[in-house]
């Protein structure tokens, strides 16, 4: 029984790791999407995210400093995003696509430059200083639950983000003015709503989230630079901003639940399951589509649900 | 006239230009305090946009405006909202998935970063008391019916303090009843001391609400009046503009066989509200048959539910006598139906896609130009240029892409390949809209040409001159019904202009019930 509590515990815990940068990532969208722009370049800006930050903090030792690179790199790529959006009103599919693509080719091309030259200047293999867990005293030693207290300082710091962000945008004037931008952004600026810089404040706010999961990958999670160190977190991301129908409070269900089919599949590959590891590393991914499926049923059926009604369309006064 | 008290609001030669279009041209305007003054004018006229200035929507390119005698420059909603301007837009300004407090209070300035919703729901409930206009402040705007959502905008306005309403077509959506519930509300709040503008198209409303009233025509005020002192029929001819009339010398018409005959149809706009409630109407070989009316009153549904494009969910239409009646815009066709569609490169041609191909879109489907389903571009391109030089389609090359050419031209092309296949019964919207004189008059000829050759037409307009030159018949549209229909050669444009304003013809001294009978 204690055996089969430890671990679920440590499942546990590994599934709150994992699902730290999706819920920053997550949460970024969310805003970002909530304001009518929809923004692909998630993957792109988590890797430029996580190589900024390793590369800051192995020559600083200074992780913190590493976090405010990789919010900055996050925030800057997304500002060419707005720009070319809202003030270009380009196709948002296309820029979002074009930032993964330019954001992913970057960071491996950093990765391979930034390095100290004694190691040919790649980031890979290296080692530096990194957020580890810090346990929480007594609480950390309940059975299951204790999970919770046994993380790194950012994952401490999403707990109290998600509760922020699900108040900002339910009860403050400025979450009403956020989604009626992304709902109706003509009646937003009927009623005297900046709707341009309401677009472009969030998709900068979405990109330093963004930023902010990247780092957590290379200096808490998975510690050290490693080619596509996001695996395609970007991408699950958009299917957990669906998951969450745009609430910021069920950010943190579906990162359980993508991070818990992480730790599950961690811990049964190294139980030595017969399963190949390659269809265990295929399960984030088909439950994406399952989720996809699933959640567009639903819309369908309620009346409550549903993306913001003006995602992914640009916006100007004037259009006749 | 007299000045005192000053005007609340006065606007001073406003120009405002869209692409192409004068929408606001050297526009006077003055508002006292507690008058309701109506803003008059057909589609068009350049009311919304006019007002669009006055809350700060759309800047104008020059003039001023003066609020309480002080020059003011409204750059926002928000600086309209200060001067206590607020507008009740046409297309409800309104975010659907929210509550009607969240909808009252959104962009508020002066509002706490985290405002008391209750205290807001107790205060909107009491002002809904106060003006008698009961609404559920925390019923989301999707559950509620469009008077609903029109009492929450105006719930909106006077929450947030405005003393100078302005109401685009207010009653356009309303029952009669919700319509007066309207006008009570909006007496209490003039007798409180606001004042208020609205735009309309209807005389009736005139008549009734306002003190003064302002005539709009292509941008240009024609004329301001005490509505004491006027009249709707001075009023229906100040807004359509146009007394002396021209005619085309056409052949009297000698109608044939019935060709269209609608009974009874009954169809939905685009938003499943009633559109043509009723229409009855015949239209022979060899004759044209205008449909007048000020936009919106179902012409566009009733162009669509000839043509097959739009399912009518009563009654009956008949081509030559055959069933046709929710049948496929193929099956139209194959009855001989052409149409020539309000929207020319929506509806009408493919804007990318070359002149040859627009030509013959409609032929494709027969020999010479296709054989078993192959396509043959030779074929094609002879009777594209064929078509070119009997329409004088002026385009440089058969090959250039039609959403090049110049409005007129593009019409040309449309009317060329819809006339050479017409068996039967044009259908025509709005064919001369935006046209120059020449090409105006190039489009008239060609259908008067489809008339002497035996076909019937449905001529729908909004260009009485135009109805007067070609039309044979005239039925005048009002809320998807037809209010009469009048000869041509009888008709005046008084009479019509009452029509469209929704009298019925019974109500008017008209030579109609003849012909109605006859119908």
């Amino acid at each position: 029984m204690t055996e089969f509590l430890r671990l679920l515990t440590s499942v546990l815990t590994i599934t709150l790791q994992a699902g730290t940068s999706l819920t920053y990532a997550t949460l970024g969208e969310i805003y970002t999407e909530r304001s009518g722009i929809l923004n692909l370049g998630l993957e792109g800006m988590m890797l430029m995210g996580a190589v900024t930050a390793f590369a800051t903090t192995y020559y600083t030792d200074l992780p913190w400093l590493g976090v405010l690179v990789a919010i900055i790199v996050g925030a800057a790529m997304a500002a060419i995003h707005a720009f070319l959006s809202v003030t270009m009103r380009a196709n948002q599919v296309v820029s979002g696509l074009s930032i993964t693509l330019f954001g992913g080719g970057l960071a491996s091309f950093l990765g391979q430059r930034l390095g100290p030259e004694a190691h040919s200047g790649r980031l890979a293999g290296l080692v530096a200083e990194r957020f580890r867990p810090i346990l929480i005293p007594f609480l950390s030693e309940v059975p299951v639950l204790g999970a919770l207290f046994r993380q790194d300082i950012l994952t401490y710091l999403m707990y109290l983000l998600i509760p922020l962000a699900w108040y900002y945008m339910y009860k403050t004037r400025n979450g009403l003015n956020l989604r009626a931008v992304g709902e109706a952004p003509r009646t937003a600026d009927a009623m005297g709503i900046d709707v341009i810089k309401t677009r472009y404040l969030y998709t900068i706010f979405g990109g330093m989230l963004t930023g902010l999961g990247g780092a957590h990958l290379s200096l808490a999670y998975a510690p050290g630079w490693t080619e596509n160190i996001t695996g395609g977190r970007g991408w699950i991301v958009i299917a957990l901003v669906i998951f969450s129908m745009w609430n910021p409070a069920r950010a943190i269900l579906g990162a359980i639940l993508f991070g818990g089919i992480n730790a599950v599949q961690f811990r049964l590959q190294t139980a030595g399951a017969r399963i190949p590891a390659s269809y265990l590393n295929m399960l984030p991914y088909l439950l994406t589509i399952v989720v996809l499926v699933v959640m567009t049923w639903w819309e369908s059926l309620s009346h409550l649900v549903g993306a913001p009604a003006a995602l992914g369309q640009a916006y100007m006064r004037e259009d006749k | 006239m007299n000045d005192n008290p000053p005007p609340v609001l006065e606007m001073r030669n406003i120009v405002k230009r869209f692409p192409g279009v004068l929408a606001n041209d050297h526009v006077n305007l003055k508002l006292h305090p507690g008058e309701v003054l109506a803003l008059l004018g057909e589609n068009g006229a350049g009311k919304s946009t006019l007002m669009n200035v006055l809350v700060g929507l759309y800047r104008p390119e020059e003039g001023e405006v003066y609020a309480r005698g002080e020059q003011v420059d409204i750059g926002s909603p928000n600086d309209a909202a200060a001067l206590g301007i607020g507008m009740v837009h046409q297309n409800f300004k309104l975010v659907p998935t929210m509550t009607v407090a969240e909808n009252v209070i959104l962009g508020m300035n002066g509002l706490p970063f985290r405002p008391n919703m209750d205290e807001i729901v107790e205060c909107i409930r009491e002002i809904a008391r106060h003006y008698n206009m009961p609404v559920d402040p925390k019923a989301y705007i999707w559950q509620l019916s469009v008077g609903e959502q029109q009492r929450v905008e105006i719930l909106k306005l006077i929450y947030r303090g405005a003393e100078i309403l302005i109401l685009d077509e207010p009653t356009a959506v309303l029952t009669p009843q919700e319509a007066r519930d309207l006008n009570r509300v909006l007496q209490v709040m003039i007798d409180e001391g606001k004042s208020a503008i609205f735009i309309t198209h209807k005389m009736d409303e005139v008549m009734a609400f306002s003190d003064r009233v302002c005539v709009l025509q292509h941008g240009r005020v024609v004329a301001t009046k005490y509505t004491a002192e006027t009249n709707p029929q001075e009023l229906a001819t100040l807004m359509v503009g146009r007394e002396v009339l021209f005619r085309l010398d056409k052949a009297p018409s000698q109608p044939g066989d019935p060709m269209l005959e609608m009974r009874d149809v009954h169809a939905k706009n685009n938003k499943g509200l009633p559109a043509l409630q009723g229409i009855s109407f015949t239209i022979r070989r060899g004759e044209v048959l205008g449909i007048a009316g000020v936009a919106g009153n179902g012409q566009r549904e009733l162009a669509e539910v000839v043509t097959g494009l739009r399912p009518v969910t009563q009654g009956h239409i008949q081509i030559e006598g055959q069933e046709r009646t929710n049948r496929q815009p193929l099956d139209f066709i194959k009855a001989g139906v052409s149409h020539i569609p309000a929207d020319r490169i929506g509806m009408g041609a493919v804007g990318n896609m070359p002149v040859s191909d627009n030509i013959s879109m409609k032929g494709y489907r027969q020999s010479p130009m296709a054989e078993k389903g192959i396509l043959r571009p030779r074929q094609m391109l002879r009777f594209a240029r064929e078509m070119i030089k009997r329409f004088e389609i002026a385009t440089p090359t058969p090959a250039t892409r039609i959403k090049f050419l110049s409005g007129g031209n593009i019409q040309k092309a449309i009317l060329a390949r819809e006339i050479d296949a017409c068996k039967g019964l044009l259908v025509a919207v709005y064919p001369s809209r935006g046209l120059d004189v020449g090409a105006t008059e190039a489009v008239r000829r060609r259908i008067l040409e489809q008339r002497e050759q035996g076909r019937a037409v449905l001529l729908i307009s909004e260009d009485l001159d135009e109805l007067f030159s070609v039309a044979d018949r005239i039925a005048v549209l009002y809320e998807g019904r037809v209010m009469g229909v009048v000869p041509a050669e009888e008709a005046s444009i008084d009479q019509l202009g009452l029509m469209m304003a929704g009298s019925p013809a019974e109500e008017i001294d008209v030579p109609t019930a003849r012909v109605m009978e006859e119908v």
